[in-house]
This record gives C-alpha cells, sequence and structure tokens, in this order.
C-alpha cells in the first residue's frame, strides 16, 4: 500500500511556524524601506502558543517613533495575505533596542540607500560638547559637519559633507 | 526588598510619566513658531521622544494598575484634571523666550538622565527596557539644550542676559525634583525607583558645568516652591489641559 506519511501535528505546527517566520521577515520598515524589521532588530521573537496562534513580538526603536503604529499594521497585513490568521502582535520593550541590533549587512545597505549608519557601541557617550565624526555616505568623505542633531524622523540627524556638498542622514546611535 | 503596594507603583509610574509628558506637550507649542527650520525640528523631535517615553509609561502603567482601573492610556492623559497630574512644577512653566525652553529643558535633562539611567536597574523589567532607551534620547536633550545655552550665554549681551533672567526664574522650581517624598522612598526601597539624593549631586555636576562654560552664574540657595508630584500646580498647568484636551472633553470619544 502506497500511501504519504502521515503528517504529525507537530510538523504541521513547525511548518506554519517556520512559513510565519519567512512571512515576516520580508516585511519592510515603512520609512526606511531598503531595511526590514528584522533587518532593524524591530522584530524580536516570532513563536507560536498551545492553540497554533502566531505570537510576534515587537519592540519600539525610539520612544516617539510614530512608525510603531504602522509596523505593527504591516506585521498583521503580511500574515493576513500569508492566510494565517491566528496571530496577535504585541510591544516588548524590555530589552531596550539599541542601533548595536542593526546588523553589518544592514548597515551596507543603509550607506548605499543615503544614509551614513550608526557608530558601533558609542552610544554610552557622555560628552556634552562632542562631535563625532560621521563619514559621508555618497563619497567617503569624513570631512562632514553636523547641521542638526534632530532630522527628518526621530532615529536621524542631519548632515553635510564638505567633500562632496551633499546633505545627508545620519542614523543616530542608541 | 519589599513587595511595591500597587497603588504606590501605579503613581511612581504616573508621576514619571506625567512630566514627560506635560514637556513633551510644551515642545509641540513651539511647532511653526521656532526660530530656525533645524530648530523646529529639533524641539519637535524632543517632543516626541517625550511623548513616547510617557505613552509607554503610561500603557505599562496601566497594565500595572489591572482591572481595578478601567482607564486607559488616552483616558489618562485627557480625562485628568490639573489636580490629578503628578508632573514635576518645572515641566509645565509656560516657553517663555527661546532661553526659558532650553534653561528648562536643561534642567529637566540633566535630571532625567541619571533618573533612567537608575531606572534601567529596576526590578520591573519592563520600565528598565524603556529607561535604556529614554536615557540614551535624554543625552541627546541634555547635549541639544547646553549647546544652545553656551552659545546664549557665550553670545551677545542680550543672549547672555535672557538666558541668565531663564536660569534665576526657573531656579526655584528645580528642588522639587530630588524631594524623597513617601512615594518615591517607597518605590526606592523596593526596587522599582531612583535614590534622588544620589540624582542630585549629578544634577549640580552637570549644570554647573554647563553654567561655567556659559559664563552664567550658578544661582544662589533659594527657596524652592514644591507640590507638583502631590497634584499641587500653578496656574500654567490648567491652560496646557485646556489645550491638550479639548477634543475629548468637546467630543468624548472622537477618534483619528
Ligand atoms: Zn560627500
Amino acid at each position: 500500500m502506497v500511501s504519504t506519511p502521515p503528517h504529525s501535528d507537530a510538523e504541521d505546527r513547525q511548518a506554519l511556524l517556520e512559513h510565519a517566520r519567512a512571512v515576516l521577515d520580508q516585511v519592510c520598515d515603512p520609512e526606511i524601506p531598503v531595511l526590514t524589521i528584522r533587518d532593524i532588530g524591530i522584530l524580536r521573537d516570532v513563536a507560536m502558543d498551545d492553540d497554533g496562534t502566531i505570537e510576534v513580538v515587537i519592540t519600539p526603536t525610539y520612544s516617539g517613533c510614530p512608525a510603531m503604529g504602522m509596523i505593527a499594521i504591516e506585521v498583521e497585513l503580511a500574515l493576513a495575505k500569508a492566510g494565517i490568521d491566528a496571530h496577535r502582535v504585541s510591544l516588548r520593550h524590555s530589552p531596550p533596542w539599541t542601533t548595536d541590533w542593526i546588523s553589518d549587512d544592514a548597515r551596507e545597505k543603509l550607506r548605499a540607500y543615503g544614509i551614513a549608519p550608526p557608530k558601533k557601541g558609542s552610544n554610552s557617550k557622555r560628552a556634552l560638547f562632542s562631535d563625532e565624526v560621521i563619514t559621508c555616505p555618497k563619497c567617503g568623505a569624513s570631512d562632514t559637519e553636523k547641521i542638526s542633531e534632530f532630522g527628518s524622523t526621530a532615529c536621524k540627524a542631519l548632515y553635510r559633507c564638505r567633500n562632496c556638498r551633499e546633505p545627508f542622514d545620519y542614523f543616530k546611535c542608541i | 526588598m519589599g513587595e511595591l503596594q500597587k497603588n504606590t507603583r501605579f503613581e511612581h509610574l504616573l508621576r514619571l510619566a506625567d512630566t514627560n509628558l506635560i514637556l513633551g506637550h510644551r515642545m509641540s507649542e513651539w511647532i511653526g513658531k521656532s526660530p530656525i527650520l533645524e530648530e523646529e525640528l529639533a524641539l519637535t523631535n524632543i517632543g516626541l521622544d517625550l511623548i513616547g517615553q510617557a505613552r509607554a509609561l503610561y500603557e505599562h502603567a496601566v497594565a500595572v494598575s489591572g482591572e481595578e482601573d478601567n482607564r486607559d492610556a488616552d483616558d489618562l492623559v485627557f480625562l485628568r484634571d490639573a489636580p490629578e497630574y503628578k508632573n514635576l512644577l518645572l515641566v509645565e512653566r509656560e516657553n517663555g523666550d527661546f532661553a526659558h525652553t532650553m534653561v528648562r529643558q536643561m534642567f529637566y535633562s540633566a535630571f532625567a538622565v541619571p533618573v533612567w539611567e537608575a531606572l534601567t536597574r529596576s526590578v520591573d523589567s519592563e520600565v528598565a527596557g524603556i529607561a535604556g532607551r529614554a536615557e540614551k534620547e535624554s543625552l541627546y536633550h541634555l547635549r541639544h539644550a547646553s549647546e544652545w545655552i553656551l552659545r546664549m550665554g557665550d553670545g551677545t549681551e542680550e543672549s547672555h542676559q535672557r538666558v541668565q533672567d531663564a536660569v534665576d526664574a526657573l531656579w526655584m522650581y528645580t528642588g522639587e525634583m530630588f524631594d524623597m517624598d513617601e512615594v518615591e522612598t517607597a518605590a526606592f526601597e523596593a526596587g522599582h525607583g531612583v535614590d534622588l539624593t544620589a540624582v542630585r549631586s549629578e544634577w549640580e555636576k552637570t549644570v554647573r558645568e554647563v553654567l561655567t562654560a556659559a559664563t552664567l552664574d550658578y544661582p544662589e540657595d533659594c527657596w524652592m516652591l514644591k507640590g507638583g508630584r502631590t497634584g499641587k500646580h500653578t496656574e500654567h498647568l490648567g491652560h496646557l489641559l485646556s489645550d491638550m484636551q479639548f477634543l475629548q472633553r468637546a467630543y468624548p470619544g472622537q477618534k483619528w
């Protein structure tokens, strides 16, 4: 007798969870569309509870990031489109998000997109009057100046390159 | 270390949330009126950070209070009257001129940085998480305000005078920040709060450093006004709330 091996419940669950993870890995940040929410570190956990509901945990980047509501909606939409209706999205603040969680690969994508990536591990700096050297993402020069500590979104500062004369965004460290 | 009573824990979170919200709202009052475009971005971003920190704290406070209190974060913000607000008096002071706004910000951020830093060790992991990010954000706010104070203090005769006037006028509202009353003491002893006496020395050191660099006088000891944390406010808060709460008061339950 020929038959396909019966799928165990555990196998189904595992397949669904992997499917959900693959779907969520494609969700992009609404403000920096070259990065996925996985790249940035917003997507913290994808798990499944006992009754098969997919539990997604996301974490805010900057406290005032207005994109968080949008990101939660994009997560729900992506899962719904993939036919995964039983899901729950929750926000967790602990441990706190830091720019150190942005992968090297993602930093390169940021640079190519024209945003200077955040410096690594420099977020404990407490100097009141000092400037860090930020390299221009367009020409690579380090002769740049800060125009504004606060830029177009909560996560960015505004810089100008003295070499190629172009203004650019810098993804601030936190 | 004893367990912190639920209502004390709620109260402690509310104080921190209210202070950040009210200062955040004050920043939003600068929208469209800032001296330059870059400053418009800075003030609104600082406001956004503060309101974001407040929101996380309100949501957590609601979760902590459980079913006994069925208000949500929006209810806490839009449906409480001034005596129910527990923010520091400093942050409800009107914006005044740009020097006043920057001095108020520097005074508060120099306090917020060590407070958040201490809260990263809170036994409440959600608060520790919120604090970890807020500490770094507050550092940016402190640096921004300090740079302006340096520029204005060490600038023209008029800018120097204006920033010194702001320092002198706001000084009497700073003492309240370090008051270890029953709620602060209970929260600290249970591992939820902060030793504000220790924060005071760090605050004084930072403020002295900024004022000295800006060629400004560090004020002498004076009488300090307090009451914000127990709901006794100046008339400025009522005016702020009437503006901030207008929509929900006029059209209850209205959604965007
Ligand atoms: Zn360049």
